[in-house]
């Protein structure tokens, strides 16, 4: 099939759906691929970069869309790029289905097959193709960078001679994969980073980070996860229980990050003007919610603004677009995934196979029908319950517990003992005395034995078992003891019992130092 | 026919051989206590073949000498991979020199019997001092012969019924360890099999064999069916040893070589017993304590009894296993390769399956780069790991790695939440999460090597599909776990040129 990328229509859009990277990938699957000329010029990649990986390069978008199978492009398309489609023609690219329903009807009037991706559900064998974390990662970056530029200060603390630098606090509401990123970001940077999440199952994976989880009091256990991984609205009182922690914490914070989505509704206002007010002069807030209306009071989208108090909140929606490049690269890969799934046989035809979890969840309109919203995935992801923590022992309790330990320990050997006396007793009631100094004399060297073989190390295990075995061989003497026997069998018996005993000794005690050699120390 | 000069040698042999096994808790500590075991052995022969057996000295020293040049020939061509065998291999040897040995010694009492009889005297001598003739005719005797003409009718039968003992447990030994040798050679199928009845059969062997050796005790006067009965014994166990060995697992190797090396320590204990020699008795109870220990250790890292690793194949499990979701992730060579360059610790865990690719060399080699390029990598080695109780600390050691960074799980196991990349090389059972996680696993409760708390973790593996024991790995479907598919020695050597 063909495959081609348009061009970004929307001003400011950087990115591209193709790379000469992704395009080399794709043209393994049996796929030919084209792209709209200047698509990638906005992230680096310009027409002849694509040409040299095989790419055929197109004047404008109607040509593309006439040659091609496969239209992928990144944003969710405008009525024109709709229209440019033609029945049986597949388009991939984001959607946001629930929001653009006059686009769906739209797609399905035109007879295409829209693939939203963003409707990719959330299960672990999709997330090779989960455009939203790959992008919410990169914003998540961004936006530390973003407030970087803004913040006057130092993320890491330093002495230096010229004075101490105390390090910056950052505050992630919202630990999602943007927040993690952000997480990682910020600790990488040095600052001291501070994480707020409603699910408390990710507190885990925040502290993994290397951030502390803002943890909160709360009577009732308060789960804020919904299946598929994404956060459920909470309950009034612990919203209020909520923003009175993050009140007590705002004058101290430097940079504020929020990330805080719940699907399909708008974003939650967990940063109030009044907080906004208690900062310091210079501090800086990201609000990665903007486009859903922010999770801050006072954010405008796409806009930086500075409050009276000198505090800066930047509202801005692009951040992917912002790093074009690396953005590209990833969505690229993630169509790249969608396109190996639609064609299993890598032999360029694609099957859209609806019984698929993963593409029937993406599909949005599908043969004349619009296939949105999907029946719910078979396989849900599942969030990591957290975990019980084995309780501290006091001091006491473990001294109670030795003790306890010490004496079991005691009694059962003084119980084997005891019964190993009687046996050994009861056995010199009936047995003749030749018998038992015999007897002894093998219950003494079994003793040592345990003795010594407990303390043989792991790692000679198998050294241990050739020399045994190599010992055991004494039953030579055995032999020995019979071979000057007048009998002739006996003789013959005695000789090969010899041979191969002798065998034995040779044989173990040789291997046993060839492997012993072996062991050296670095 | 005092001999005390001998005794006195069997006290300096037990001592030495005491010293040499006790010498192996360390490595350095243990290239001396091998000479120590090897200096006991001689004087233990040397002061038989000029004390008690130097009838027929040519002829010892002759078959010594055969048995050297074969031993020699053994030891220096096995390969490190196939030392399971080779121990399984003579053990074999053990087992059938203490039957042979059994049977001399039966033979040699009817013989005493037989001399004693001709001159028209009792035996076995009656309670009370010997009568001057006997006393005359039992001066005659030597060796072997000596030890039996004194004895009196209880005696007899005491060792009459140690020398069954010695032959039974040497019978079992030695079709055991041939079968296991087989199943380790890989020239019997190593999947356990039962013939129709199962352990019936085995315990109607056992309980035929006691009945047997009844008929042995009171037929004992007649030569005939004496031997008769004795070779029943025999061949019931020799049943018991084929059969028992035969239904059990390749997985369970590593307990069955060492239940069968404190087999071979129990039979020359035995005959031992039989012979009145006490350096036998000596040296066959630290044999034997020193397998049952190690079948022991073995057990408990598969959080087994010894009994149903005896019974064999793994034990029903409790309810259904737990669902696994998720995918097992490829990855190629140039990943793995990015993976270990960036990482800062790295931990290797070997399992049999390095081993049957010959991979240690590969691996050593890729340690060597990795170390010099500064990371911490170590190897992780699981109690059960191989076919044999510390399996691959012997092949890492053949391929040069230093043992000062092959570490048991009990050393390693709290690090790998601190480790970067864990490479699991043919291992599957030892590093299933499925021991902790899943209560109705036929594994649950084994002690097992967490690797899935690394950030991430490379499985080396053949292909998918589950291991020997058919139990899945959920480890493979995990986030951070990525399998790079392919024959390990040649994933191995695929990585070396990548690591810069």
């Amino acid at each position: 099939m063909k495959v081609g990328a348009l061009q970004e229509i929307k001003s400011g859009e950087a990115r591209v759906a193709l790379t000469p990277d992704s395009a080399t990938q794709i043209q393994k699957l049996g796929h030919e691929c084209f792209v709209q000329s200047g698509a990638g010029l906005a992230a680096g990649f310009s027409d002849e970069l694509y040409q040299n990986a095989g790419v055929t390069v197109v004047e404008d978008a109607k040509a593309l869309c006439e040659a091609v199978d496969i239209v992928i492009k990144v944003r969710e398309p405008e009525l024109d790029e709709i229209n440019l489609l033609r029945e049986g023609q597949t388009l991939i690219s984001m959607f946001w289905p629930a929001q653009n329903e006059e686009m769906l009807e739209a797609a399905k009037a035109r007879g295409a097959t829209v693939i939203a991706m963003d409707m990719v559900p959330r299960i672990s064998r999709a997330q090779k193709m989960d455009a939203l974390s790959s992008m919410a990662n990169i914003a998540g970056y961004r936006a530390v960078i973003e407030a970087g530029n803004n913040f006057g200060r130092f993320f890491t603390g330093q002495v230096t001679a010229a004075g101490k630098i105390p390090p910056a606090r950052v505050l992630v509401v919202g630990a999602g994969v943007a927040g993690l990123a952000a997480i990682g970001t910020s600790v990488s940077l040095g600052a001291i980073t501070m994480a707020f999440d409603v699910r408390p199952e990710v507190s885990e994976q925040i502290e993994s980070m290397g951030a502390e989880f803002v943890f909160l009091e709360f009577e009732e256990a308060q789960d804020g996860s919904e299946t598929g991984g994404y956060a459920a609205p909470s309950s009034p009182e612990f919203r209020e229980k909520q923003l009175e922690k993050f009140r007590e914490i705002a004058p101290d914070v430097d940079i504020v990050i929020t990330t805080a989505l719940i699907p399909g509704r708008p974003a939650p206002k967990l940063w109030t003007e009044d907080m906004v007010q208690m900062m310091k002069p210079g501090s800086v807030i990201v609000d990665l919610a903007a486009e859903k209306g922010g999770n801050c009071d006072l954010t405008v989208p796409d806009e930086r603004l500075v409050t009276d108090n000198g505090v800066i909140v930047i509202g801005y929606t692009d951040f992917p677009s912002r790093m074009a490049a690396q953005s590209s690269t990833l969505y690229a890969t993630n169509i790249r995934h969608m396109l190996h799934d639609l064609t299993p046989d890598k032999d360029g035809v694609v099957k859209h196979n609806m019984e698929d979890d993963v593409i029937r969840g993406a599909t949005v309109t599908h043969e004349g029908e619009i296939t949105f919203p999907p029946p719910p995935p078979k396989v849900k992801a599942i969030a990591a319950k957290p975990k019980e923590k084995p309780k501290e022992l006091t001091a006491e309790e473990k001294r109670a517990q030795e003790i306890a330990a010490f004496k079991s320990q005691t009694r059962t050997q003084v119980a084997l003992l005891a019964a190993g006396t009687a046996f050994v007793l009861a056995v010199g009631l009936v047995a003749p005395e030749s018998f038992m100094r015999n007897f002894i004399i093998f219950v003494l060297a079994v003793f040592v034995g345990f003795q010594v073989i407990w303390k043989v190390s792991h790692s000679l295990h198998t050294p241990l078992m050739a020399v045994t075995n190599a010992i055991s061989s004494i039953i030579i003497v055995g032999a020995l003891l019979q071979i000057g026997s007048t009998s002739i069998l006996i003789t013959l018996m005695a000789a090969l019992a010899l041979l191969m005993a002798a065998v034995n000794i040779f044989g173990g005690f040789l291997v046993t130092r060839r492997m012993l050699a072996m062991f050296q120390k670095s | 026919m005092d001999f005390g000069f001998t005794v006195a040698a069997y006290a300096v042999a037990t001592v030495l051989f005491v010293l040499s096994l006790g010498g192996l808790s360390g490595q350095e500590s243990a290239k001396r206590a091998i000479w120590y075991g090897i200096a006991g052995m001689t004087v233990a022969v040397l002061a038989m073949l000029v004390g008690p057996g130097s009838g027929l000295w040519v002829l010892s020293l002759v078959l010594i000498a055969i048995g050297a040049v074969v031993g020699w020939q053994l030891a220096t061509r096995v390969q490190m991979t196939q030392m399971p065998e080779l121990v399984a291999f003579m053990h074999s040897l053990v087992g059938l020199a203490a039957v042979l040995v059994g049977f001399n010694a039966h033979l040699e009492i009817g013989r005493v019997g037989e001399v004693f009889a001709a001159e028209g005297l009792p035996f076995p001598q009656p309670e009370g001092l010997m009568s001057v003739a006997a006393y005359d005719l039992w001066l005659q005797l030597t060796n072997f012969a000596a030890i039996i003409g004194k004895k009196t009718a209880v005696e007899i039968t005491i060792l009459r019924i140690e020398l069954m003992i010695g032959i039974w447990i040497g019978a079992v030994t030695f079709t055991g360890s041939i079968i296991a040798y087989g199943k380790l050679a890989g020239r019997v199928d190593s999947a356990a099999k039962k013939l129709p009845g199962g352990h019936m059969l085995n315990a109607g062997a056992a309980i035929l064999s006691v009945v047997f050796a009844g008929l042995y005790l009171a037929y004992a006067d007649s030569p005939g069916a004496a031997i008769f009965m004795l070779t029943m014994l025999t061949l019931l166990a020799l049943f018991i040893g084929y059969h028992l060995i035969m239904g059990i697992g390749g997985a369970d190797m590593p307990v069955v070589v060492s239940m069968l090396n404190s087999y071979s320590g129990w039979a020359a204990a035995a005959i031992g017993f039989s012979l009145g020699n006490e350096l036998l008795i000596v040296v066959g109870a630290l044999v034997g304590a020193s397998g049952a220990i190690l079948s022991y250790i073995m057990c408990k890292a598969m959080n087994r009894s010894f009994i149903s690793v005896i019974l064999g194949g793994f034990g029903g499990s409790a309810g259904p296993a737990m669902e696994v979701e998720g995918e097992q992730i490829a990855i190629n060579a140039d990943g793995v390769a990015t993976a270990l360059n960036e990482a800062d610790s790295v931990i290797i865990v070997p399992g049999y399956g390095m081993a049957v690719a010959q991979a240690q060399q590969g691996v050593a080699e890729l340690t060597r780069k990795l170390r010099a390029k500064g990371k911490n990598v170590r190897f992780a080695i699981h109690p059960v790991a191989g076919r044999l109780p510390g399996h691959m600390n012997v092949l890492l050691a053949e391929a040069k790695v230093p043992y000062d960074i092959v570490l048991e799980m009990e050393e390693i196991n709290d690090d790998f939440p601190d480790t970067d990349v864990v490479i699991v090389i043919g291992s599957n059972d030892i590093v299933n999460p499925a021991a902790q996680d899943d209560p109705n696993s036929p594994i649950a409760g084994m002690p097992v090597l967490e690797v899935w708390k690394a950030k991430q973790v490379f499985v080396s593996k053949r292909g998918q599909g589950t291991g020997y024991s058919g139990i899945e790995n959920p480890l493979f479907y995990k986030d951070n776990t990525r399998m790079f598919y392919g024959d390990a020695k040649a994933s191995v050597d695929s990585l070396l040129p990548m690591i810069e």
